[in-house]
């Protein structure tokens, strides 16, 4: 019994360590495609918009309604401390810095990691990677490498438009609905927010962008040409880069602390 | 293109034990087979996306398997491949899918380009459907606009792999007719693999019949209808049984019915 388990222990660190390797090189060949790619401009502008612009009603409303939360909330604690004067520091300090990149990583796995993880597999399944190998195209080159990088670039973008939404979502209830003094409330974020706090959350999303990105066109492209396969990594793109968003979330605070 | 002595096997099962075959210059070769005798494979083989375990792939002279990746890529520039479903990139038009092997690989102006591709267009009958997405085409259309596509760089060996499945009467017989057309006037070199075989005897100048990892039978397509030999005249014919069973091996079927109660 304790035989049997500690070999499949064995064989599941083993398979996930292959699994890492696979991603390592694979982002590699991603990295050395990436001068060649900015070459070509036009392709990334695309897929900015499509793994972009297309998230950004869901990243305004979920925006709006974790600031509001949040507005609600803080005013809540503060209000215990009779330091509600504090909510525009507290609400912009928490979107910054963590709210706001992790928050729009998870829902940017959930709408553009799987639109491009299906995308590509669904290619895969329909030949058209094979049909480019056969036309002599590098389907990493002309497929992967545009999509990898329209949603690095998108990420921080995001982040920002979530962030400044958020804040006023924030502002939306703390100051016009439970009467924190407006002046207050701004005057009191900028002094409490620093250059450095800012750079954080740009660190995170960029980290987040780069790592959700790199998920999603690994599973997508390495899915299994049926439907179950394009199934199941649509799945594993979402899970693989939620509980990865927490964890390096977690490094990256531990670090920049 | 020659291939000699091929042997590749998936997981320890062997797919190919020793498989000849020559392609002559501006000739259509059949290769049929039965369902599962590996004839898309021996295609990935001949265009380097497989590698052989053992044998030679000869194209142009060049060992495919002495290929590297831009060698591969080099050789596949002189290749034209057609998909069972015509694999058209969904995201673009049917224009700018068969502009699309140009635009990657030359930089010729855009009034040019547009030559080029309302010619091959045109060739296939499909130019007035240049701006329809491939999701409103049909079948037999798809096929079409991907022959125009993999014939637009002007390739030597212009490869299809299946080309008739599900195919109507009438568009079947225009992608026969293509196949043969484009052979003689461009002077390519065709290879068709199908199981299709009497629309595919129609239109090739010799064919090879694969089995059991093998070529068993190899000649113009009326040599190997009037072939005598019991598992060739079992495909050539359709015979429901034969060398190659009709029932999948099994236990003893009341044995297993006893099992089951």
């Amino acid at each position: 019994m304790l035989a049997s388990l500690s070999r499949e222990l064995l064989h599941n660190l083993r398979t996930a360590l292959q699994a890492l390797g696979a991603y390592t090189f694979f982002f590699m060949r991603l990295l050395k495609e990436v001068p060649r790619a900015l070459l070509r401009f036009s392709l990334i502008v695309e897929q900015v918009h499509n793994a972009g612009a297309l998230s950004l009603v869901i990243i305004m409303l979920s925006g709006l309604f974790v600031g509001m939360v949040l507005g609600l909330q803080g005013f809540d604690l503060l209000e215990r401390f009779g330091s509600e004067e504090s909510l525009g520091s507290a609400a912009a300090l928490g979107l910054l810095k963590e709210l706001g990149p992790v928050v729009t990583a998870l829902l940017f796995a959930g709408r553009a990691g799987t639109a491009l993880a299906s995308e590509l597999g669904l290619m895969r399944a329909t030949d058209q990677l094979a049909a480019m190998e056969m036309m002599a195209v590098d389907p990493v080159r002309r497929v992967v490498m545009p999509r990898f990088l329209g949603g690095v670039l998108s990420m921080p973008l995001l982040a920002a438009i979530f962030s400044m939404i958020g804040i006023f979502g924030a502002q939306l209830v703390g100051v016009q609905l439970m009467g924190v003094d407006t002046g207050q409330f701004w005057s009191q974020m900028r002094s409490a927010v620093e250059f450095g706090d800012v750079l954080e959350g740009v660190v995170k999303s960029c980290v987040f962008g780069v790592a959700c990105s790199l998920i999603a066109v690994y599973e997508g492209y390495h899915s299994v040409p049926t439907a179950e396969g394009v199934g199941r990594a649509t799945t594993r793109t979402v899970v693989i880069s939620s509980v990865v968003v927490l964890l390096l979330d977690y490094m990256l605070t531990a670090a920049m602390l | 293109m020659r291939v000699r002595g091929l042997h590749y096997s998936v997981s320890q099962r062997p797919i190919f034990a020793g498989v000849d075959l020559d392609i002559e210059r501006g000739s259509v070769t059949a290769v049929m087979g039965p369902s599962g005798t590996g004839k898309t494979t021996l295609l990935r083989l001949i265009t380097g996306q497989l590698m052989a375990d053992r044998g030679l792939v000869e194209v142009e002279g060049q060992d495919v398997a002495g290929l590297r990746r831009d060698g591969i890529y080099r050789m596949r520039r002189r290749m034209g491949m057609l998909f069972q479903n015509g694999a058209l990139l969904t995201d673009l038009d049917v224009y700018e899918n068969v502009a699309f092997p140009l635009r990657e690989h030359t930089r010729l102006p855009e009034r040019l380009l547009r030559h080029v591709v309302l010619a091959k267009l045109q060739a296939v009958g499909l130019r007035g459907a240049c701006r329809l997405m491939p999701a409103e085409l049909s079948g037999g259309m798809a096929r079409r606009v991907a022959i125009a596509r993999a014939i637009v760089t002007d390739p030597q060996l212009l490869i299809y792999d299946e080309p008739f499945v599900g195919l109507d009467p009438i568009s079947l017989g225009i992608v026969l007719r293509l196949i043969r057309l484009l052979n003689d006037t461009l002077g390519l070199t065709s290879i068709v693999v199908s199981h299709d075989v009497h629309d595919l005897s129609a239109i090739a100048d010799f064919s090879y019949l694969l089995s059991g990892g093998l070529v068993i039978a190899a000649g113009p397509p009326s040599a190997l209808a009037t072939d005598t030999r019991e598992e060739v005249r079992q495909f050539m014919h359709g015979l429901p049984d034969g060398p190659v069973p009709f029932h999948y091996p099994a236990p003893d079927y009341l044995e297993q019915l006893r099992q089951l109660r």
